[in-house]
């Protein structure tokens, strides 16, 4: 048996790239990216897709994870991924099979074929963050308070230690509206920013410029219901569909 | 007794700690069954974190095999970490279950799976927030009926107290069998309550029940007696063990965790039992003869468990996987199957011979090649007498070579530390194997950068073993054997840098030999360390030996015994071992002859392929060796449909948003 080396001969390139929009819902958001990516690995074998190998001793399945992820706990709408394929198939079957073999909660909403940077047409997420035991009316002072401000740091940690990231520059629009008499709404469209200000962080930001100060009594939910490129609406374009952002849809548009 | 789920009330506490993918189930291949109509239920336990707890194999097999029967609800639940724990008792939330979230304590019965004694402190955690008594003896109808499993139930003794039932040996057969006489017991109205169905259980050789039996201590302090309390239950319950593995293909549907947890691969288990007599080897005492599946069994296991799956690495398992009788075949076969397919198989330790090298090369074929393991037990050639592990240095030097010149680069090494009749030179042995193994190494691949790692785990004697007698080394004659292991090895600047060094201190084996050898009086031990903080015990973050050191100085000393008397003491033949009563078939004047033989560096070969020795386990239990060969050929699999060719894309399935803000 002739000695393999970790370097080998070169895998060929994909044959075709797809891009997938899924959904993370219910307890299943309480899977982290990791998790996410561990699942996903599986339910390729499992759905028998034909994915692209990266080269040596460990060979991995293309897998591109597009942006940031939903934090642990947090649900998404509009989370994307590109694979890398080792045959051209139709995006609506991979789709359906790929669903089909991932757990209910891993949900795949949209399959295209991949044309262009995805990374180019993502720069802001859209938030709803459900918080039961908030009035409206409690919210809408925060809210306005911090939109007032010019700019609210508020304490990320990261890899790297604690860092100050901005909350207020990277708050593009907020609205708030009432679920229930003690549950409040809140549709928020934060920039990307590095690093990332998470739904968290606008919590935190929202408890400090508060007065009084505003607090969560029960764990907050939100979902992350949208990314794509700003308008200049506050709306956001659609990433899977090529120049979308200029078609000035109304499908998301928020008041400012 | 609802089976009521306690999600809506577990969930606002999940963003508050670490892991909360562990809690919420829904796994791939999970099973959630109504709990009406059920006639039994069973919550099966895995007294340790789920990372660590998913993958064990008998947990699976029992869940699957269970779950399979259409009156029976099985579920699982696994020891929640400190943090939720807290969270559980602020907001009064029982123990759960991660399929249905039930609480356990409405479960019928609780079945344990103890793998190490580790999990013992554990057990009595769950049993607290589940609401059951800690006590079998302050437990009343309702109360699930608490029945342990797995290797260390082999001597449950340190755990007697809080035990309702111990099952011996393979599960499979047993856990129906006693869900037959609860289903039974239960159509009946329950008659006699919870001491009567456990006199049944009794009765039918199924279970060990520790409270029909009762201890007598004599004066020096070790066990004068140990007798039935009852006429009508056999005074030597046995182990199970289970024939015809082909005929029992579980786990058919393996889990498929969303967390990280230790195993990231599937396991088919190609024999059980081992004959190879080494010593030191619980597992393999307990678990004779051997009996293995078929190749052709093993390949449609392997074969419906990746496609149930997905999973890319399956793990071939066994005690001493390459002594399957067709193993190269299986190799050869397995790999022409999952040719291009990126998937890889391997085996959890290789036995030290070139032929292994081959298998691992074939195993590796089509996906991971990580390193290889082999497990030389111990650093001289005297002391592998002593263990009967028979490994010379030319062989292991000659596997090694040949695996670095067919490219693995890394190669690891398991030793133990603490062996009877251990001494210094023996250790030192260790660097001077890893010193040639460098060399060969270098020499066979013709680079330097090749690495070998030497991994000891302190030796901890353990019940039906011929070293049952043994005294175990001090903890500090093990720290002190490591360290100058350690600085021999650091000194040696040729190899120092290739040579990787894993072990820990000697101080929880101790608590493993107090817990694996102790008797009815550790329990209080245990239960003291619990009230005191005590939880994963098998986690260097949470183990405490001064808890444990104070814990026994205070129960145990005023008996007349202390942890020295369990752990480092030498036994004598006829003294009463805790486990003497419970028959694992092992005959004990062989075992004792055996531990004589260790003692004057005397090997004995596997009855696989000489005859019998007499160790009296096929005569006691009626059973005998299953192997092959079968001569039975893998067929190439059929070929796959493959998804349909791309058609141009309609126009409908342009993807719109999925939500929006209106
Ligand atoms: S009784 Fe004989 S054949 Fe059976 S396991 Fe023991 S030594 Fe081997």
């Amino acid at each position: 048996m002739p000695p393999r080396r970790p370097d080998g001969p070169p895998t060929p390139p994909p044959v075709a790239r797809v891009r997938l929009r899924f959904a993370k819902r219910g307890r299943l958001r309480f899977l982290s990216q990791l998790d996410i990516a561990r699942t996903f690995e599986r339910g390729l074998r499992r759905a028998r897709i034909p994915m692209a190998y990266s080269a040596g001793f460990t060979p991995h399945p293309k897998v591109s994870w597009v942006g940031g992820a939903a934090p642990t706990g947090a649900a998404s709408e509009a989370e994307y991924v590109e694979l890398g394929l080792a045959a051209d198939v139709d995006p609506e079957a991979l789709r359906a099979a790929l669903d089909a073999a991932l757990p209910p909660g891993l949900d795949l909403l949209a399959c295209v074929p991949a044309e262009g940077s995805i990374a180019d047409r993502i720069d802001g997420s859209h938030w709803r963050i459900r918080l039961p035991g908030v009035t409206e009316t409690e919210l809408s002072r925060a809210v306005a308070a911090l939109l007032a401000r010019d700019s609210v740091e508020v304490e990320r940690k990261t890899k790297n230690g604690p860092r100050p990231v901005d909350v207020r520059a990277a708050v593009i629009c907020a609205v708030c509206r009432a679920e229930l008499p003690d549950c409040a709404i809140l549709d928020v469209v934060v920039r990307h920013t590095t690093p990332a200000v998470r739904p968290d962080d606008v919590l935190t930001a929202l408890g400090v410029v508060a007065v009084p100060p505003l607090t969560f009594p029960v764990p907050p939910e939100p979902t992350r219901l949208e990314q794509g490129l700003i308008r200049a609406d506050g709306t956001l374009a659609d990433p899977l569909i090529p120049n979308d952002s200029d078609t000035g849809r109304s499908a998301g548009r928020l008041p400012a | 007794m609802s089976g009521q789920s306690l999600f809506p009330r577990l969930e606002p506490l999940l963003p508050r700690v670490r892991k909360p993918v562990q809690y919420v189930g829904g796994e791939g291949n999970s099973t959630v069954k109504p709990w009406e109509p059920a006639s039994v239920r069973w919550c099966l336990l895995y007294p340790d974190a789920y990372e660590v707890g998913l993958p064990n194999q008998g947990l699976q097999i029992l869940y699957e095999v269970l779950n399979e029967q259409p009156d029976v609800v099985a579920e699982r639940t696994y020891a929640v970490l400190p943090d939720l724990e807290a969270l559980l008792r602020e907001h009064d939330i029982p123990q759960f279950t991660v399929d249905a979230h039930r609480p356990v304590g409405d479960f019928d019965i609780l079945g344990v799976s103890f793998a190490t004694e580790l999990g013992y402190t554990n057990l009595l955690t769950v049993l607290d927030l589940a609401g059951i008594p800690l006590r079998a003896a302050d437990r009343s109808d309702e109360h699930p009926l608490v029945i342990a499993g797995g290797h260390a139930a082999f001597n449950p003794e340190p755990v007697a107290d809080f035990l309702d039932a111990a099952v011996l040996g393979d599960g499979e057969q047993a856990a129906l069998d006693i869900t037959d006489v609860v289903r039974a017991f239960r159509a009946a109205g329950s008659p006699g309550g919870r001491q009567e169905l456990l006199a049944r259980l009794a009765r039918r050789r199924l279970v060990y029940v520790p409270a029909f039996f009762d201890v007598r201590y004599g004066d020096d302090g070790a066990i004068a007696a140990v007798t039935p309390n009852r006429d009508d239950i056999p005074a030597r319950p046995a182990k199970h063990t289970l024939t015809d593995l082909d005929s029992w293909p579980y786990p058919k549907a393996p889990l498929v965790p969303f967390a990280e947890t230790v195993h990231e691969r599937m396991s088919v288990e190609i024999f059980r039992g081992c004959t190879r007599g080494c010593r030191f080897c619980q597992a393999g005492m307990i678990t004779r003869p051997v009996r293995e599946r078929s190749i052709d069994t093993i390949g449609a296991m392997v074969e419906a468990g990746l496609a149930a799956s997905g999973f890319s690495e399956v793990g071939l398992l066994s005690l001493s996987s390459a002594d399957h009788s067709e193993i190269g075949e299986l190799a050869t076969q397995l790999a022409d199957r999952y040719e291009g397919t990126k998937t890889s198989l391997s085996l959890p330790s290789t036995r030290v011979d070139a032929f292994n090298v081959t298998l691992a090369n074939e195993f590796s074929r089509n996906g991971r090649r990580s390193g290889l393991t082999f497990a030389p037990e111990g650093g001289s050639e005297r002391l592998r007498k002593v263990i009967n592990k028979m490994v010379s240095e030319e062989d292991l030097i000659r596997t090694v070579s040949a695996a670095y010149a067919q490219g693995w680069r890394q190669v690891k090494l398991y030793f133990m530390c603490g062996l009877p009749t251990e001494t210094d030179e023996d250790v030192l042995g260790i660097a001077r194997l890893a010193r040639e193994v460098i060399r060969a190494g270098r020499a066979a691949s013709g680079q330097r950068d090749i690495r070998c790692t030497v991994s000891i785990g302190g030796f901890v004697p353990k019940p039906h073993t011929s070293f049952q007698w043994a005294g175990q080394a001090p903890w500090q004659v093990v720290d002190q054997r490591l360290q100058l292991l350690r600085d021999t090895v650091r000194a040696d600047r040729e190899v120092a840098r290739a040579v990787g060094f894993r072990y820990h201190d000697g101080r929880p084996s101790i608590v493993e030999g107090l817990l694996a050898r102790g008797d009815r009086r550790v329990g209080r031990v245990i239960e003291r360390v619990w009230r005191e903080g005590g939880r994963f015990d098998g986690w260097s973050e949470h183990f405490s030996y001064e808890r444990w050191e104070r814990a026994a100085a205070a129960e145990l000393e005023p008996l007349g015994v202390s942890l020295d008397w369990y752990t480092t003491r030498d036994r004598a033949e006829r003294e009463v071992l805790p486990w003497d009563h419970l028959d694992a078939g092992l005959d004990r004047d062989w075992l004792w002859s055996d531990w004589q033989d260790a003692l004057r560096e005397s090997d004995l070969d596997d009855c696989r392929w000489t005859p019998c020795y007499d160790c009296g386990v096929c005569p006691t239990m009626g059973t005998q060796i299953e192997i092959g060969p079968t001569h039975r050929k893998l067929l190439p699999l059929a070929p796959v449909p493959s998804l349909p060719e791309k058609q141009p894309l309609p126009e409908k399935q342009v993807p719109t948003s999925a939500a929006s803000a209106s």
